[in-house]
C-alpha cells in the first residue's frame, strides 16, 4: 500500500495543476455542502424556535377576572390539543418590555402596568391547532385581540425547504461534476502514463497494482477538497458567530456543536472518498481495459 | 516447458504464423532466427499471451493459454522475464528503480529488492550505474538493464525479442554471454534473432522460421538464410 501511495504521490506531484484542478472543484461542492448544511440546519433551528414558542398570545380585557382566567384555561385544556396556556399578568407584562427595551430608556418612559394587557400564551401540541385554539379564544368575551405566529412558522418552512431543494439540486450538480473532472483527470493521467502501464502489464502487474495508484490519488483529492471546505466553512463559522448571534437575538442557534461539526467531518470525508475513488474507477475502466 | 502445437495466426488478411509446431523443454537455450516479418516476434507475444493463437495450442508448463482467464495472464506473465529490442524502460526512473519495478510486481519485500537488485547489477556489470537515468547510458548498457529487470525476479522462462538488434558485435557478445550464464543457471531461454554471427557462435538448439513458417529445428544449429 505504501508503494501505491508513492505512486500516486508522484503523480500528483509531476503534474499539480491538474492535482490543483481536483482538488478545487472538490473543495467546491464540500464548500457548497457545507454552507447549505448549516443554513438548512440554522433554519432548522429557528422554526424549532418558533414552534417551541407559546404560539397563540390571547389579550384580554382589562376587567377579566382570575376566575376567567381559570375558566378559560380548563377549557383549553379540555380540547386536548394545548400543551401549555400561561397568564401574563400586567406587571409581568411590564417586566417583559422593560427587560426587551432595557438600551432604549425613551421607550421605558411613560410605560406603566396599566397600559399593557394581561395575556394567556398558549402553545399547542401541533401546529395544525393554531388555527382552531385561535378560533376558540376569539369568541371568548374575555379575550379582546387574538395574535398567532402561524404566518411566521408557515414562511420559515416554506423557506427551509426551498433552500434544501435548492441546496440538494447544487450538491449534486457540484458532486457529478466533481466526479466528472476526477474522471477527466485520472483519465488524462492513464494516457499519459500508457507506456508505463503497457510495461507494468508486460512484467506481470495485477489488474489491482495498476489501478490502486489511480483510485488513491482520486481518493486523495477528494479527501483534502471535503477537508478544506470543512474547515474553512468552520472558520467563516466562527468569524461571523457574533453578527449571527446579534441578528437572531434570543434564538438558540450558536455555537454549533463541535460534535456535529465533527460529524459534517466525517459525512464530507466519506462522500470525498466515495467520488474520488468512484471517479477513478470509471476512469480506470474506462481507460485500462 | 513450451508447447506450440500446429500455431497459426493471423491479423486480418496477414497471416503471422502458420502451423508451427515445436517443444523447448525446461533449461533448454533456443534460438529463434529469421529475417524480419519472420513471426519471431509473433511467437514471443504468443508465449506472453499478448496474443491469442488463431488456430493452435500454445502450452506453457502444459497450460494451454487460451484456457487463461484474463485476471491469471499476471501470474502467467510472473514466470517469464523479457528482454525487448527496444528496451521498455521507464525513462524517469533510474536503473536501480527500473530493475528493482519487477521486484515490487512480484510483491517482494523493500529489503529482499534492494540485495536483489545489487546482487543482479553487479552480474550484468552495471553496479557503477545504480542511480544513473537511462539517458545517461549506452545502448549496451539499457539493453544489460533490461536483461537485469527479465532476470532479477528468477523467472522459468527469459525471452529476448532481438536483443541484440540495436548493438554492435561485442556489446551484442556481452548480452548474449549473459543470458547463457543465466541458462548455465537452469533457466529457459528462448531469443529471436536474426543476428547470425551471434547464432553461429553459440552453438546452440535454432529454430529457423520464414514468412511465418517453421523451416528447420536444430539441435545446434547455424544461420542458413541469407
Amino acid at each position: 500500500m505504501k508503494e501505491h501511495w508513492r505512486t500516486a504521490w508522484t503523480h500528483m506531484r509531476r503534474t499539480p495543476y491538474q492535482a490543483l484542478a481536483a482538488i478545487l472543484i472538490m473543495f467546491l461542492t464540500f464548500f457548497i455542502t457545507t454552507v447549505f448544511i448549516l443554513t438548512a440546519g440554522g433554519f432548522q433551528a429557528i422554526l424549532r424556535y418558533f414552534e417551541t414558542r407559546p404560539q397563540v398570545t390571547a389579550f384580554l380585557k382589562d376587567e377579566t377576572t382570575s376566575s376567567q382566567v381559570d375558566t378559560l384555561k380548563a377549557k383549553l385544556a379540555q380540547t386536548g390539543k394545548v400543551k401549555e396556556a400561561k397568564y401574563i399578568s400586567k406587571e409581568e407584562a411590564l417586566n417583559i418590555y422593560r427587560e426587551q427595551n432595557k438600551n432604549d430608556p425613551l421607550l421605558l418612559e411613560m410605560v406603566t402596568a396599566n397600559i399593557l394587557p394581561a395575556s394567556l400564551e398558549v402553545a399547542t401540541n401541533d401546529l395544525a391547532y393554531l388555527n382552531e385554539i385561535a378560533q376558540t379564544l376569539r369568541v371568548e368575551p374575555a379575550v379582546e385581540e387574538v395574535v398567532f405566529q402561524e404566518d411566521v412558522v408557515k414562511a420559515l418552512q416554506q423557506w427551509t425547504l426551498n433552500i434544501r431543494m435548492i441546496g440538494i439540486a447544487l450538491i449534486s450538480i457540484f458532486g457529478l461534476v466533481s466526479l466528472l473532472v476526477i474522471l477527466v483527470i485520472i483519465g488524462m493521467k492513464i494516457t499519459l502514463r500508457r507506456e508505463e502501464i503497457d510495461i507494468l502489464q508486460l512484467l506481470g502487474a495485477s489488474r489491482w497494482y495498476i489501478r490502486a495508484p489511480f483510485l488513491l490519488e482520486g481518493m486523495f483529492y477528494g479527501v483534502v477538497g471535503a477537508f478544506m471546505a470543512w474547515g474553512i466553512s468552520y472558520l467563516l463559522l466562527l468569524y461571523l458567530t457574533s453578527y449571527i448571534i446579534k441578528f437572531f437575538q434570543g434564538i438558540a442557534l450558536l455555537p454549533v456543536s463541535p460534535l456535529f461539526m465533527l460529524t459534517v467531518l466525517g459525512i464530507e470525508i466519506s462522500s470525498g472518498i466515495v467520488i474520488g475513488s468512484l471517479g477513478s474507477l470509471l476512469a480506470v475502466k474506462r481507460y485500462l481495459k | 516447458m513450451v508447447k506450440f502445437e500446429n500455431v497459426t495466426k493471423k491479423f486480418g488478411e496477414l497471416t503471422a504464423l502458420k502451423g508451427v509446431s515445436f517443444e523447448i523443454k525446461s533449461g533448454e537455450f533456443v534460438f529463434v532466427i529469421g529475417p524480419c516479418g519472420a513471426g519471431k516476434s509473433t511467437l514471443a507475444k504468443l508465449i506472453l499471451r499478448e496474443y491469442l493463437p488463431t488456430e493452435g495450442q500454445v502450452k506453457v508448463k502444459g497450460i494451454d493459454l487460451k484456457n487463461l482467464r484474463k485476471k491469471e495472464i499476471p501470474e502467467h506473465r510472473k514466470k517469464i522475464g523479457v528482454v525487448f529490442q527496444d528496451f521498455k524502460l521507464l525513462f524517469d526512473r533510474t536503473v536501480f528503480e527500473n530493475v528493482a519495478l519487477a521486484l515490487r510486481v512480484l510483491g517482494e519485500k523493500e529489503e529482499e529488492i534492494t540485495q536483489k537488485v545489487i546482487n543482479i547489477l553487479e552480474l550484468v556489470g552495471l553496479s557503477q550505474r545504480a542511480n544513473f537515468f537511462p539517458v545517461q547510458l549506452s545502448g549496451g548498457e539499457l539493453q544489460r538493464v533490461c536483461l537485469a529487470r527479465a532476470v532479477v525476479g528468477e523467472p522459468e522462462i527469459i525471452i529476448a525479442d532481438e536483443p541484440t538488434g540495436n548493438l554492435d558485435l561485442g556489446t551484442a557478445r556481452e548480452i548474449v554471454n549473459l543470458l547463457k550464464k543465466i541458462n548455465d543457471k537452469g533457466k529457459t531461454v528462448i531469443m529471436a534473432t536474426h543476428n547470425f554471427e551471434i547464432v553461429n557462435l553459440m552453438n546452440q538448439r535454432v529454430i529457423e522460421l520464414d514468412k511465418g513458417k517453421l523451416v528447420s529445428d536444430e539441435k545446434k544449429g547455424k544461420y542458413h538464410l541469407p
